[in-house]
């Protein structure tokens, strides 16, 4: 009740955080219009390069989808679905260190939801929390408040990364000393808690404890997500809710 | 004299207060944000005990929680407190040098800190060390040259 209070009141925040974006906007646009001749042939050619190397990968993508969709028919389990993303922009950040939030430009005429996950390029960043009429709040999967269930990309052993109100680490919570589970390891969302989908990268793991006085290891990940530089972020539609998104707006963009 | 003079600049000074409190800064200044919204507070009932008092505080301290998304109450306690502190406290330090001034605010902002990290702890966002109170120094330091500006504003606009 007092939270859905609080979301309507957001509306009066608003303005404050489009006047406080204001100096980035015209970084922003400075950084458009005026730029060098070189440097646009320069960004021209990486970005060409990397299209060349995303589309690769991509080839490689479609028949191991169908792959795994084939091996998922024969073990009789649902599909996984694709999911609708769409693009927001970051307008603010909570100006208390403790509380690793962040405000998008989108919010309730767009269809989001409380719960609704939020990835940025490189991986996941964090849930929406709180979804006013212009502008939402998004919970970090760093703030100390925030856990998110995962699992070892290589074998699958699964963990809950917590957030400890540091952007650069997660501690996973609860690993047996005896896990199989290395420097270097991916964790992606396992999906179980129903609220994150599954298997968008989260964390890389830096640091493996293994103290023999101690029955669980200590665990140290660094997020994929770039977030306190991302400002752009994607929000998913995962399951039932991509529907009501579909009906809602045409802005949708399918992710395979 | 017409008493209703000014309701705009002081009104416009708590706008502009409650924007740099959520103006972005670098990860390395998160820190020390100096509570600015606390400061004009502080100065406005040093110098208007009449017109800003413990109402204007605790209806500022509302705005401030929900521009800043956290539990609704937590400034306007905090604000109504210092507010209620200066109150008692105006005449004498309309006496004070800067620095001896500088050193009240030191206080009630710390003060102000402490009271909201109180509530955080209560909502579960606990700090790790003592860093809270970096802003009640970076705001007692700010506080000779912010007092200055809004002397000169009040004079300028002749707010009484």
């Amino acid at each position: 009740m007092l939270q859905e209070v609080e979301a309507k009141l957001s509306v009066i925040a608003t303005p404050f955080y489009w006047v406080a974006d204001i100096p980035s906007k015209i970084s922003d646009w400075s950084d458009r219009n005026f730029r060098s001749r070189t440097t646009l042939i320069d960004d021209n050619e990486r970005l060409s390069a990397d299209v060349l190397l995303l589309k690769a990968q991509v080839q490689r993508q479609a028949s191991l989808e169908a792959e795994n969709m084939r091996l998922r028919e024969l073990l009789n389990s649902s599909a996984i679905l694709s999911d609708s993303v769409l693009v927001a922009e970051m307008i603010g950040v909570s100006p208390n260190p403790l509380h690793q939030q962040i405000i998008i430009n989108k919010g309730e005429k767009e269809g989001l939801y409380v719960g609704q996950p939020v990835i940025d390029a490189l991986g996941l960043m964090g849930q929406v929390i709180e979804v006013g009429p212009w502008q939402s709040r998004v919970l970090l999967i760093t703030d100390a408040s925030h856990a998110i269930p995962v699992q070892v990309n290589r074998n699958g052993v699964r963990s809950v990364a917590e957030g400890v109100g540091l952007f650069h680490e997660l501690i996973l919570q609860h690993v047996a000393a005896t896990t199989d589970i290395k420097v270097g390891d991916l964790l992606v969302s396992s999906g179980l808690g129903r609220r994150f989908p599954v298997g968008y990268p989260v964390a890389t793991v830096t640091e493996v404890t293994i103290d023999p006085g101690q029955p669980f290891a200590t665990v140290k990940a660094r997020p994929r997500a770039a977030l306190d530089r991302s400002r752009h972020v994607l929000l998913v539609f995962s399951g039932h809710r991509k529907n009501t998104y579909r009906e809602k707006s045409e802005a949708a963009i399918e992710l395979r | 004299m017409n008493s209703g003079n000014g309701h705009w600049v002081i009104a416009l000074t708590f706008l502009v207060a409650l924007w740099l409190a959520i103006f972005p800064l670098p990860v390395w200044a998160e820190e020390g944000r100096p509570a600015i919204v606390a400061m004009v507070l502080i100065y406005w009932v040093i110098a208007l005990p009449t017109r800003v008092g413990i109402g204007v505080a605790w209806f500022i301290g509302l705005l401030q929680d929900i521009i800043e998304g956290v539990l609704i109450g937590e400034n306007a306690f905090a604000l109504a407190i210092i507010a209620y502190l200066a109150l008692i406290l105006y005449q004498r330090l309309r006496m004070f040098t800067p620095m001896q001034q500088a050193g009240v605010v030191f206080v009630l902002i710390g003060l102000k800190q402490m009271l909201c990290h109180w509530v955080q702890t209560l909502t579960g966002t606990e700090s790790p060390n003592l860093n809270f109170l970096l802003p009640a120094l970076v705001s007692a330091l700010l506080w000779p040259v912010l007092s200055v500006f809004l002397r000169l504003l009040r004079r300028a606009y002749y707010v009484h």
